[in-house]
């Protein structure tokens, strides 16, 4: 922190010098508290949801929306998961010219990997991996906290103790990320899906593959993130949540 | 304390974009570039009917609107409060809070920083603000090179070039254009690179790719700042920006203090309203959320750098300060009739378009040429207000600025122009004058018309007739006509 | 209803049969008109040029000229707007409390024609005739300020034999501007080819819009390039029968 009269200072009595008096007109309130109960009367006329999940298959328009960013979605039961993720990386492996492992980020369910074949070599990133080590990695499988159905988002909360979500990194180095997403994570819209985030931990919002318009505004995917996205949504036979 | 805070000095300013010409000289030029025109056309047309459609999608568009203007008017109202909350829970969180008061206290704090982590280069994500204080510049004189890896701004450094929009800074460029940049200027360039975006996407990826895995030290901006749980927000596409806030051991973010916003809670208004205002899409591909330092997962070190840099100045003005609720969407700048013939360097300004005409001239003051046309640069049509997601009423406030404009020459010179105002408004006041005057121009008119037209008019209004023909006066005004055919009242 | 004509100094100096027109529709419709000839210039031009004060001696005039008037009508989008948008922060600014109460009292009487047509007459049908292809141009303050909406639109399609042609990109700016016009002229004619480009597409004969602003402009790019393509006000066309 800077000297009395320093820069922090300045611009603090700038600002009270531009916004003053309190109680003026143009909304300057003044002690901390009031300023909290004024900002707890703004007005909020927006919707808390675009979509109704009482009334519309949520898992769904997720899905739908999410495949609408390229990414690959697949919906699957709870008793087909292990197979499909299986089968998912056992065709990459199969694809590759060099055969090379998949991250596991700490507290990923086991039961998810049950019918991973042992060709496909997993690796866990206790100790951490290193980032040339992660940009040797054929990708990586995550859960996540919470889907945005309206926006086709995935959110990954990160940060020791994260249940299968891993640090930052690991969604973002190795070329393929593959996401798993049950159903009772998915959220109508953002009001719901952000409030049941933890704000003291790292978040990354996914919304499809990479991507860019900066030549000539046509959409390329693939720069820097993953190039390739794909997500098991997790659903029950009849829809509900599991 | 540095050298500055010590002798007070504050002088708010953009280091690298002084001595640009005004707006009616560099747009003459930029209408004529053929290049530039078929880019601008193409770019915000396309843009503008995304837009259109990505907000057509929620019923409740407006009143996100209104929630994200009362939001920020209530923040910048009170906006020692937050960014004092802002900073103490920075700090809760393990991370550093400078305050910098203009772009050389920025640049020079952000230089200490970069040496104090013991490297002479930096990787860097796109921010507007360190833009405009000339970050880049500043940094390099240290002797600390500093690689852009946004891959437009990427083709703006490689190109020895400046930004020309807010959020596609390349739209000046197109693909072939870029092909060569990258031929001549990326060592790495890979043999035969075609003009395809997707294989100069890639070249960029391989050529940055490296740089990303092995820096020590990230520069970022913010998209927002949340005083409530000293979080910050980076808004992405390609990626580039989570490999900067997340690989290095050092992370510093240089944020405009207008940046803050009051609660967790409010995201859920801001990332409604700005994916679908800048690149009309319901959510762009990533968005990066961290607090502090999290030991194991990403940086050790993390420094927020607070800059004022004339927002004080904006703040102070109450129909200017709108100007600061601004979210960097860039919608306005894809619906100006202006822009879309201009590009973004006619603006003189990191912030060009309705956006920069109203911002550049208050962060700066309008003293310089530059600053002083900005004002006047737009036609008033009002196509930026109705795309804005946080309702700036950017007509307003441009004819409110070009009040200050004319109030700050008032004292210093009389101009043919003022001279002209003040004789014109006292004839327009005063129905007696104007039809003495319209009388006068009957007379003369009618001297040089042919066919009812005018097709030259002596300096200034030159300026008219030079690509239109005028109208000739009348025979008889309407007060005229009204006079001898009603009687007059 | 005691309707005063606020027929604009643009119009009054230059257009003057636009102003007749004016009176030609109302009268027609049943209604008498004054011209009440103390009025002058609503003072745009100097508000939108940053001369604000010298645009208040123009305020006063315009109240006091249209003091006692159920209705104040124009055939200027842009100088209703003026009155209404921007009076109210003038009175305000020059610290006259009278004026501002002034400004107050004839803000909500304050019509654009279309809208006093359409809205507050409740009329679509004026009873023209204009055979011709037309097209229109919707100025940015009628659009964007006033939203007027589609009522210049409604009294076209109810003259008689008139054929109307829809404007590609209508809503884009013609690139007037006011003192934008002078002070950034290369722009302002850039913007304006694309305008003058879309309405030839048309094969309009007539271009027509509630400003004789943007006409002024429009109509100069359009005869400097021998285009044979005229530019008429509204109000011009609303007034046209089969006698004239």
């Amino acid at each position: 922190m800077t000297a009395p009269g320093g820069a922090r200072d300045q611009i603090l009595a700038r600002i009270r010098a531009a916004t003053g008096p309190e109680g003026s007109a143009n909304g300057r309130v003044g002690p901390a508290e009031k300023v909290d109960e004024v900002y707890a009367t703004l007005p909020r006329d927006y919707l808390s949801a675009h979509h109704d999940p009482a009334s519309c298959d949520i898992a769904d328009l997720f899905a739908e929306r999410a495949a609408d960013y390229r990414a690959v979605v697949e919906r699957v039961s709870p008793a087909g998961l292990a197979a499909a993720l299986a089968r998912i990386l056992a065709e990459r492996r199969g694809r590759a010219a060099r055969p090379l492992p998949f991250v596991i980020p700490d507290g990923l369910p086991a039961e998810w990997l049950a019918a991973v074949p042992a060709a496909v070599q997993l690796t866990s990133d206790t100790p951490p991996l290193s980032a040339a080590e992660l940009d040797m990695m054929a990708g990586v499988v995550t859960g996540c906290a919470v889907a945005i159905a309206e926006t086709g988002t995935i959110i990954l909360e990160h940060g020791p103790g994260s249940l299968g979500q891993g640090r930052r990194a690991l969604t973002l180095v190795p070329d393929f990320h593959l996401a798993v997403v049950l159903a009772a994570q998915v959220a109508a819209d953002l009001p719901d899906g952000l409030a049941r985030l933890n704000p003291a931990r790292p978040h990354t919002l996914i919304s499809g593959p990479s991507a860019t318009s900066d030549i000539e505004l046509i959409r390329v995917e693939g720069v820097h993130g993953p190039r390739e996205l794909h997500v098991l949504l997790v659903t029950a036979e009849t829809g509900a949540a599991p | 304390m540095t050298a500055q805070e010590a002798s007070g000095t504050y002088h708010p300013g953009m280091p690298t974009y002084l001595g640009m010409p005004a707006f009616p000289a560099a747009a003459a030029a930029a209408v004529a570039d053929s290049q530039l025109r078929a880019n601008l056309a193409h770019a915000t047309r396309t843009i503008r009917a995304k837009r259109a459609a990505a907000v057509a999608e929620l019923a409740d568009w407006e009143e996100l609107r209104a929630a994200g203007k009362t939001i920020k008017d209530h923040t910048l109202a009170n906006l020692d409060h937050y960014l004092l909350r802002l900073e103490e829970n920075v700090i809760a969180a393990g991370g550093h809070v400078h305050w910098a008061q203009d772009a050389t206290d920025a640049n020079a704090i952000v230089a200490g920083l970069v040496r104090a982590a013991g490297t002479d280069r930096v990787v860097k994500v796109k921010s507007m603000a360190t833009q405009e204080i000339g970050l880049n510049e500043a940094l390099a004189a240290e002797g600390i090179a500093v690689l852009e890896t946004d891959l437009a701004e990427l083709i703006v450094q490689l190109g020895h070039d400046l930004p020309s929009h807010i959020l596609v800074p390349a739209i000046h460029k197109n693909r072939a254009e870029i092909r060569e940049i990258f031929l001549r200027e990326m060592p790495d360039a890979p043999e035969g690179l075609t003009d395809d975006p997707r294989a100069l996407a890639a070249a960029a990826r391989a050529h940055l790719r490296q740089a990303f895995l092995s820096a020590k030290v990230g520069i970022s901006g913010a998209n927002f700042a949340i005083a409530e749980t000293g979080s910050l927000v980076v808004v992405e596409s390609e990626g580039n920006g989570r490999m900067c806030v997340t690989l290095p051991e050092t992370l510093i973010s240089v944020v405009g203090i207008e940046k803050v916003l009051p609660s967790w809670r409010d995201l859920e208004v801001f990332l409604a309203l700005l994916p679908r205002s800048s690149t009309a899409e319901r959510m762009n591909p990533y968005t990066s959320i961290w607090t502090g330092v999290m030991p194991g997962d990403g940086p050790e070190e993390f420094h927020l750098v607070l800059v004022d840099n004339g927002r004080t100045a904006a703040l102070a003005d109450r129909t200017g300060r709108q100007a600061l609720r601004c979210i960097r969407c860039s919608a306005c700048l894809n619906v100006c009739p202006v822009y879309e013939r201009t590009g973004g360097h006619a603006y003189g300004s990191p912030y060009p378009g309705p956006i920069g005409a109203i911002i550049s001239p208050q962060l700066r003051g309008v003293g310089s040429p530059a600053d002083a046309s900005l004002p006047f640069a737009s036609t008033l049509c009002g196509a930026c207000y109705q795309v804005c997601p946080v309702a700036i009423n950017i007509p307003e406030a441009l004819v409110h600025l070009r009040a200050k404009v004319v109030d700050a020459k008032r004292e210093k010179i009389i101009s043919p122009e003022r001279t002209m105002f003040h004789v014109s408004g006292r004839v327009l006041a005063s129905p007696r004058l104007l039809a003495a005057a319209q009388r006068g121009a009957s007379l003369s008119g009618r001297l040089v018309a042919r066919s009812g037209r005018i097709r030259r008019l002596p300096r200034p209004l030159s300026a008219w007739t030079d690509t239109r023909d005028a109208p000739a006066p009348p025979r008889e005004s309407f007060r005229a006509w009204w006079a001898r055919t009603r009687g007059t009242r | 209803m005691r309707i005063g004509l606020f027929v604009t100094c643009l119009t009054d100096t230059l257009f003057p049969d636009t102003g007749r027109a004016v009176v030609t529709v109302l009268e027609r419709l049943g209604h008498q008109v004054d011209f009440p000839a103390a009025q002058a210039c609503c003072g745009q031009m100097h508000f939108n040029t940053g001369y604000r004060r010298e645009a208040v001696p123009m305020v006063r005039g315009t109240v006091a000229a249209f003091a006692g008037y159920d209705a104040v009508v124009s055939p200027s989008a842009s100088c209703t707007s003026m009155i209404r948008e921007y009076y109210p922060a003038l009175a305000g600014e020059a610290g006259d409390a009278a004026l501002a109460r002034a400004v107050a009292e004839l803000v909500p009487r304050t019509w654009e024609l279309s809208e006093y047509l359409t809205g507050v007459l409740g009329v679509t049908d004026v009873g023209a005739y204009f055979p011709h292809r037309v097209t229109y141009h919707p100025s940015c303050h009628s659009l964007r300020m006033l939203e007027v909406g589609d009522a210049p639109l409604r009294l076209l399609r109810a003259v008689r034999g008139l054929d109307l042609a829809d404007l590609p990109d209508a809503e884009s700016c013609c690139g007037f501007g006011g003192t934008f016009a002078v002070k950034n002229p290369d722009v302002s004619a850039a913007i304006c080819t694309d305008k003058v480009a879309a309405i030839i597409q048309t094969g309009a004969e007539v271009v027509c819009a509630a400003d004789n602003s943007c006409l002024m402009h429009i109509g100069g790019a359009l005869t400097r390039q021998r285009s044979g393509v005229a530019t008429m006000h509204l109000a011009e066309i609303l007034a046209r029968t089969e006698e004239a």
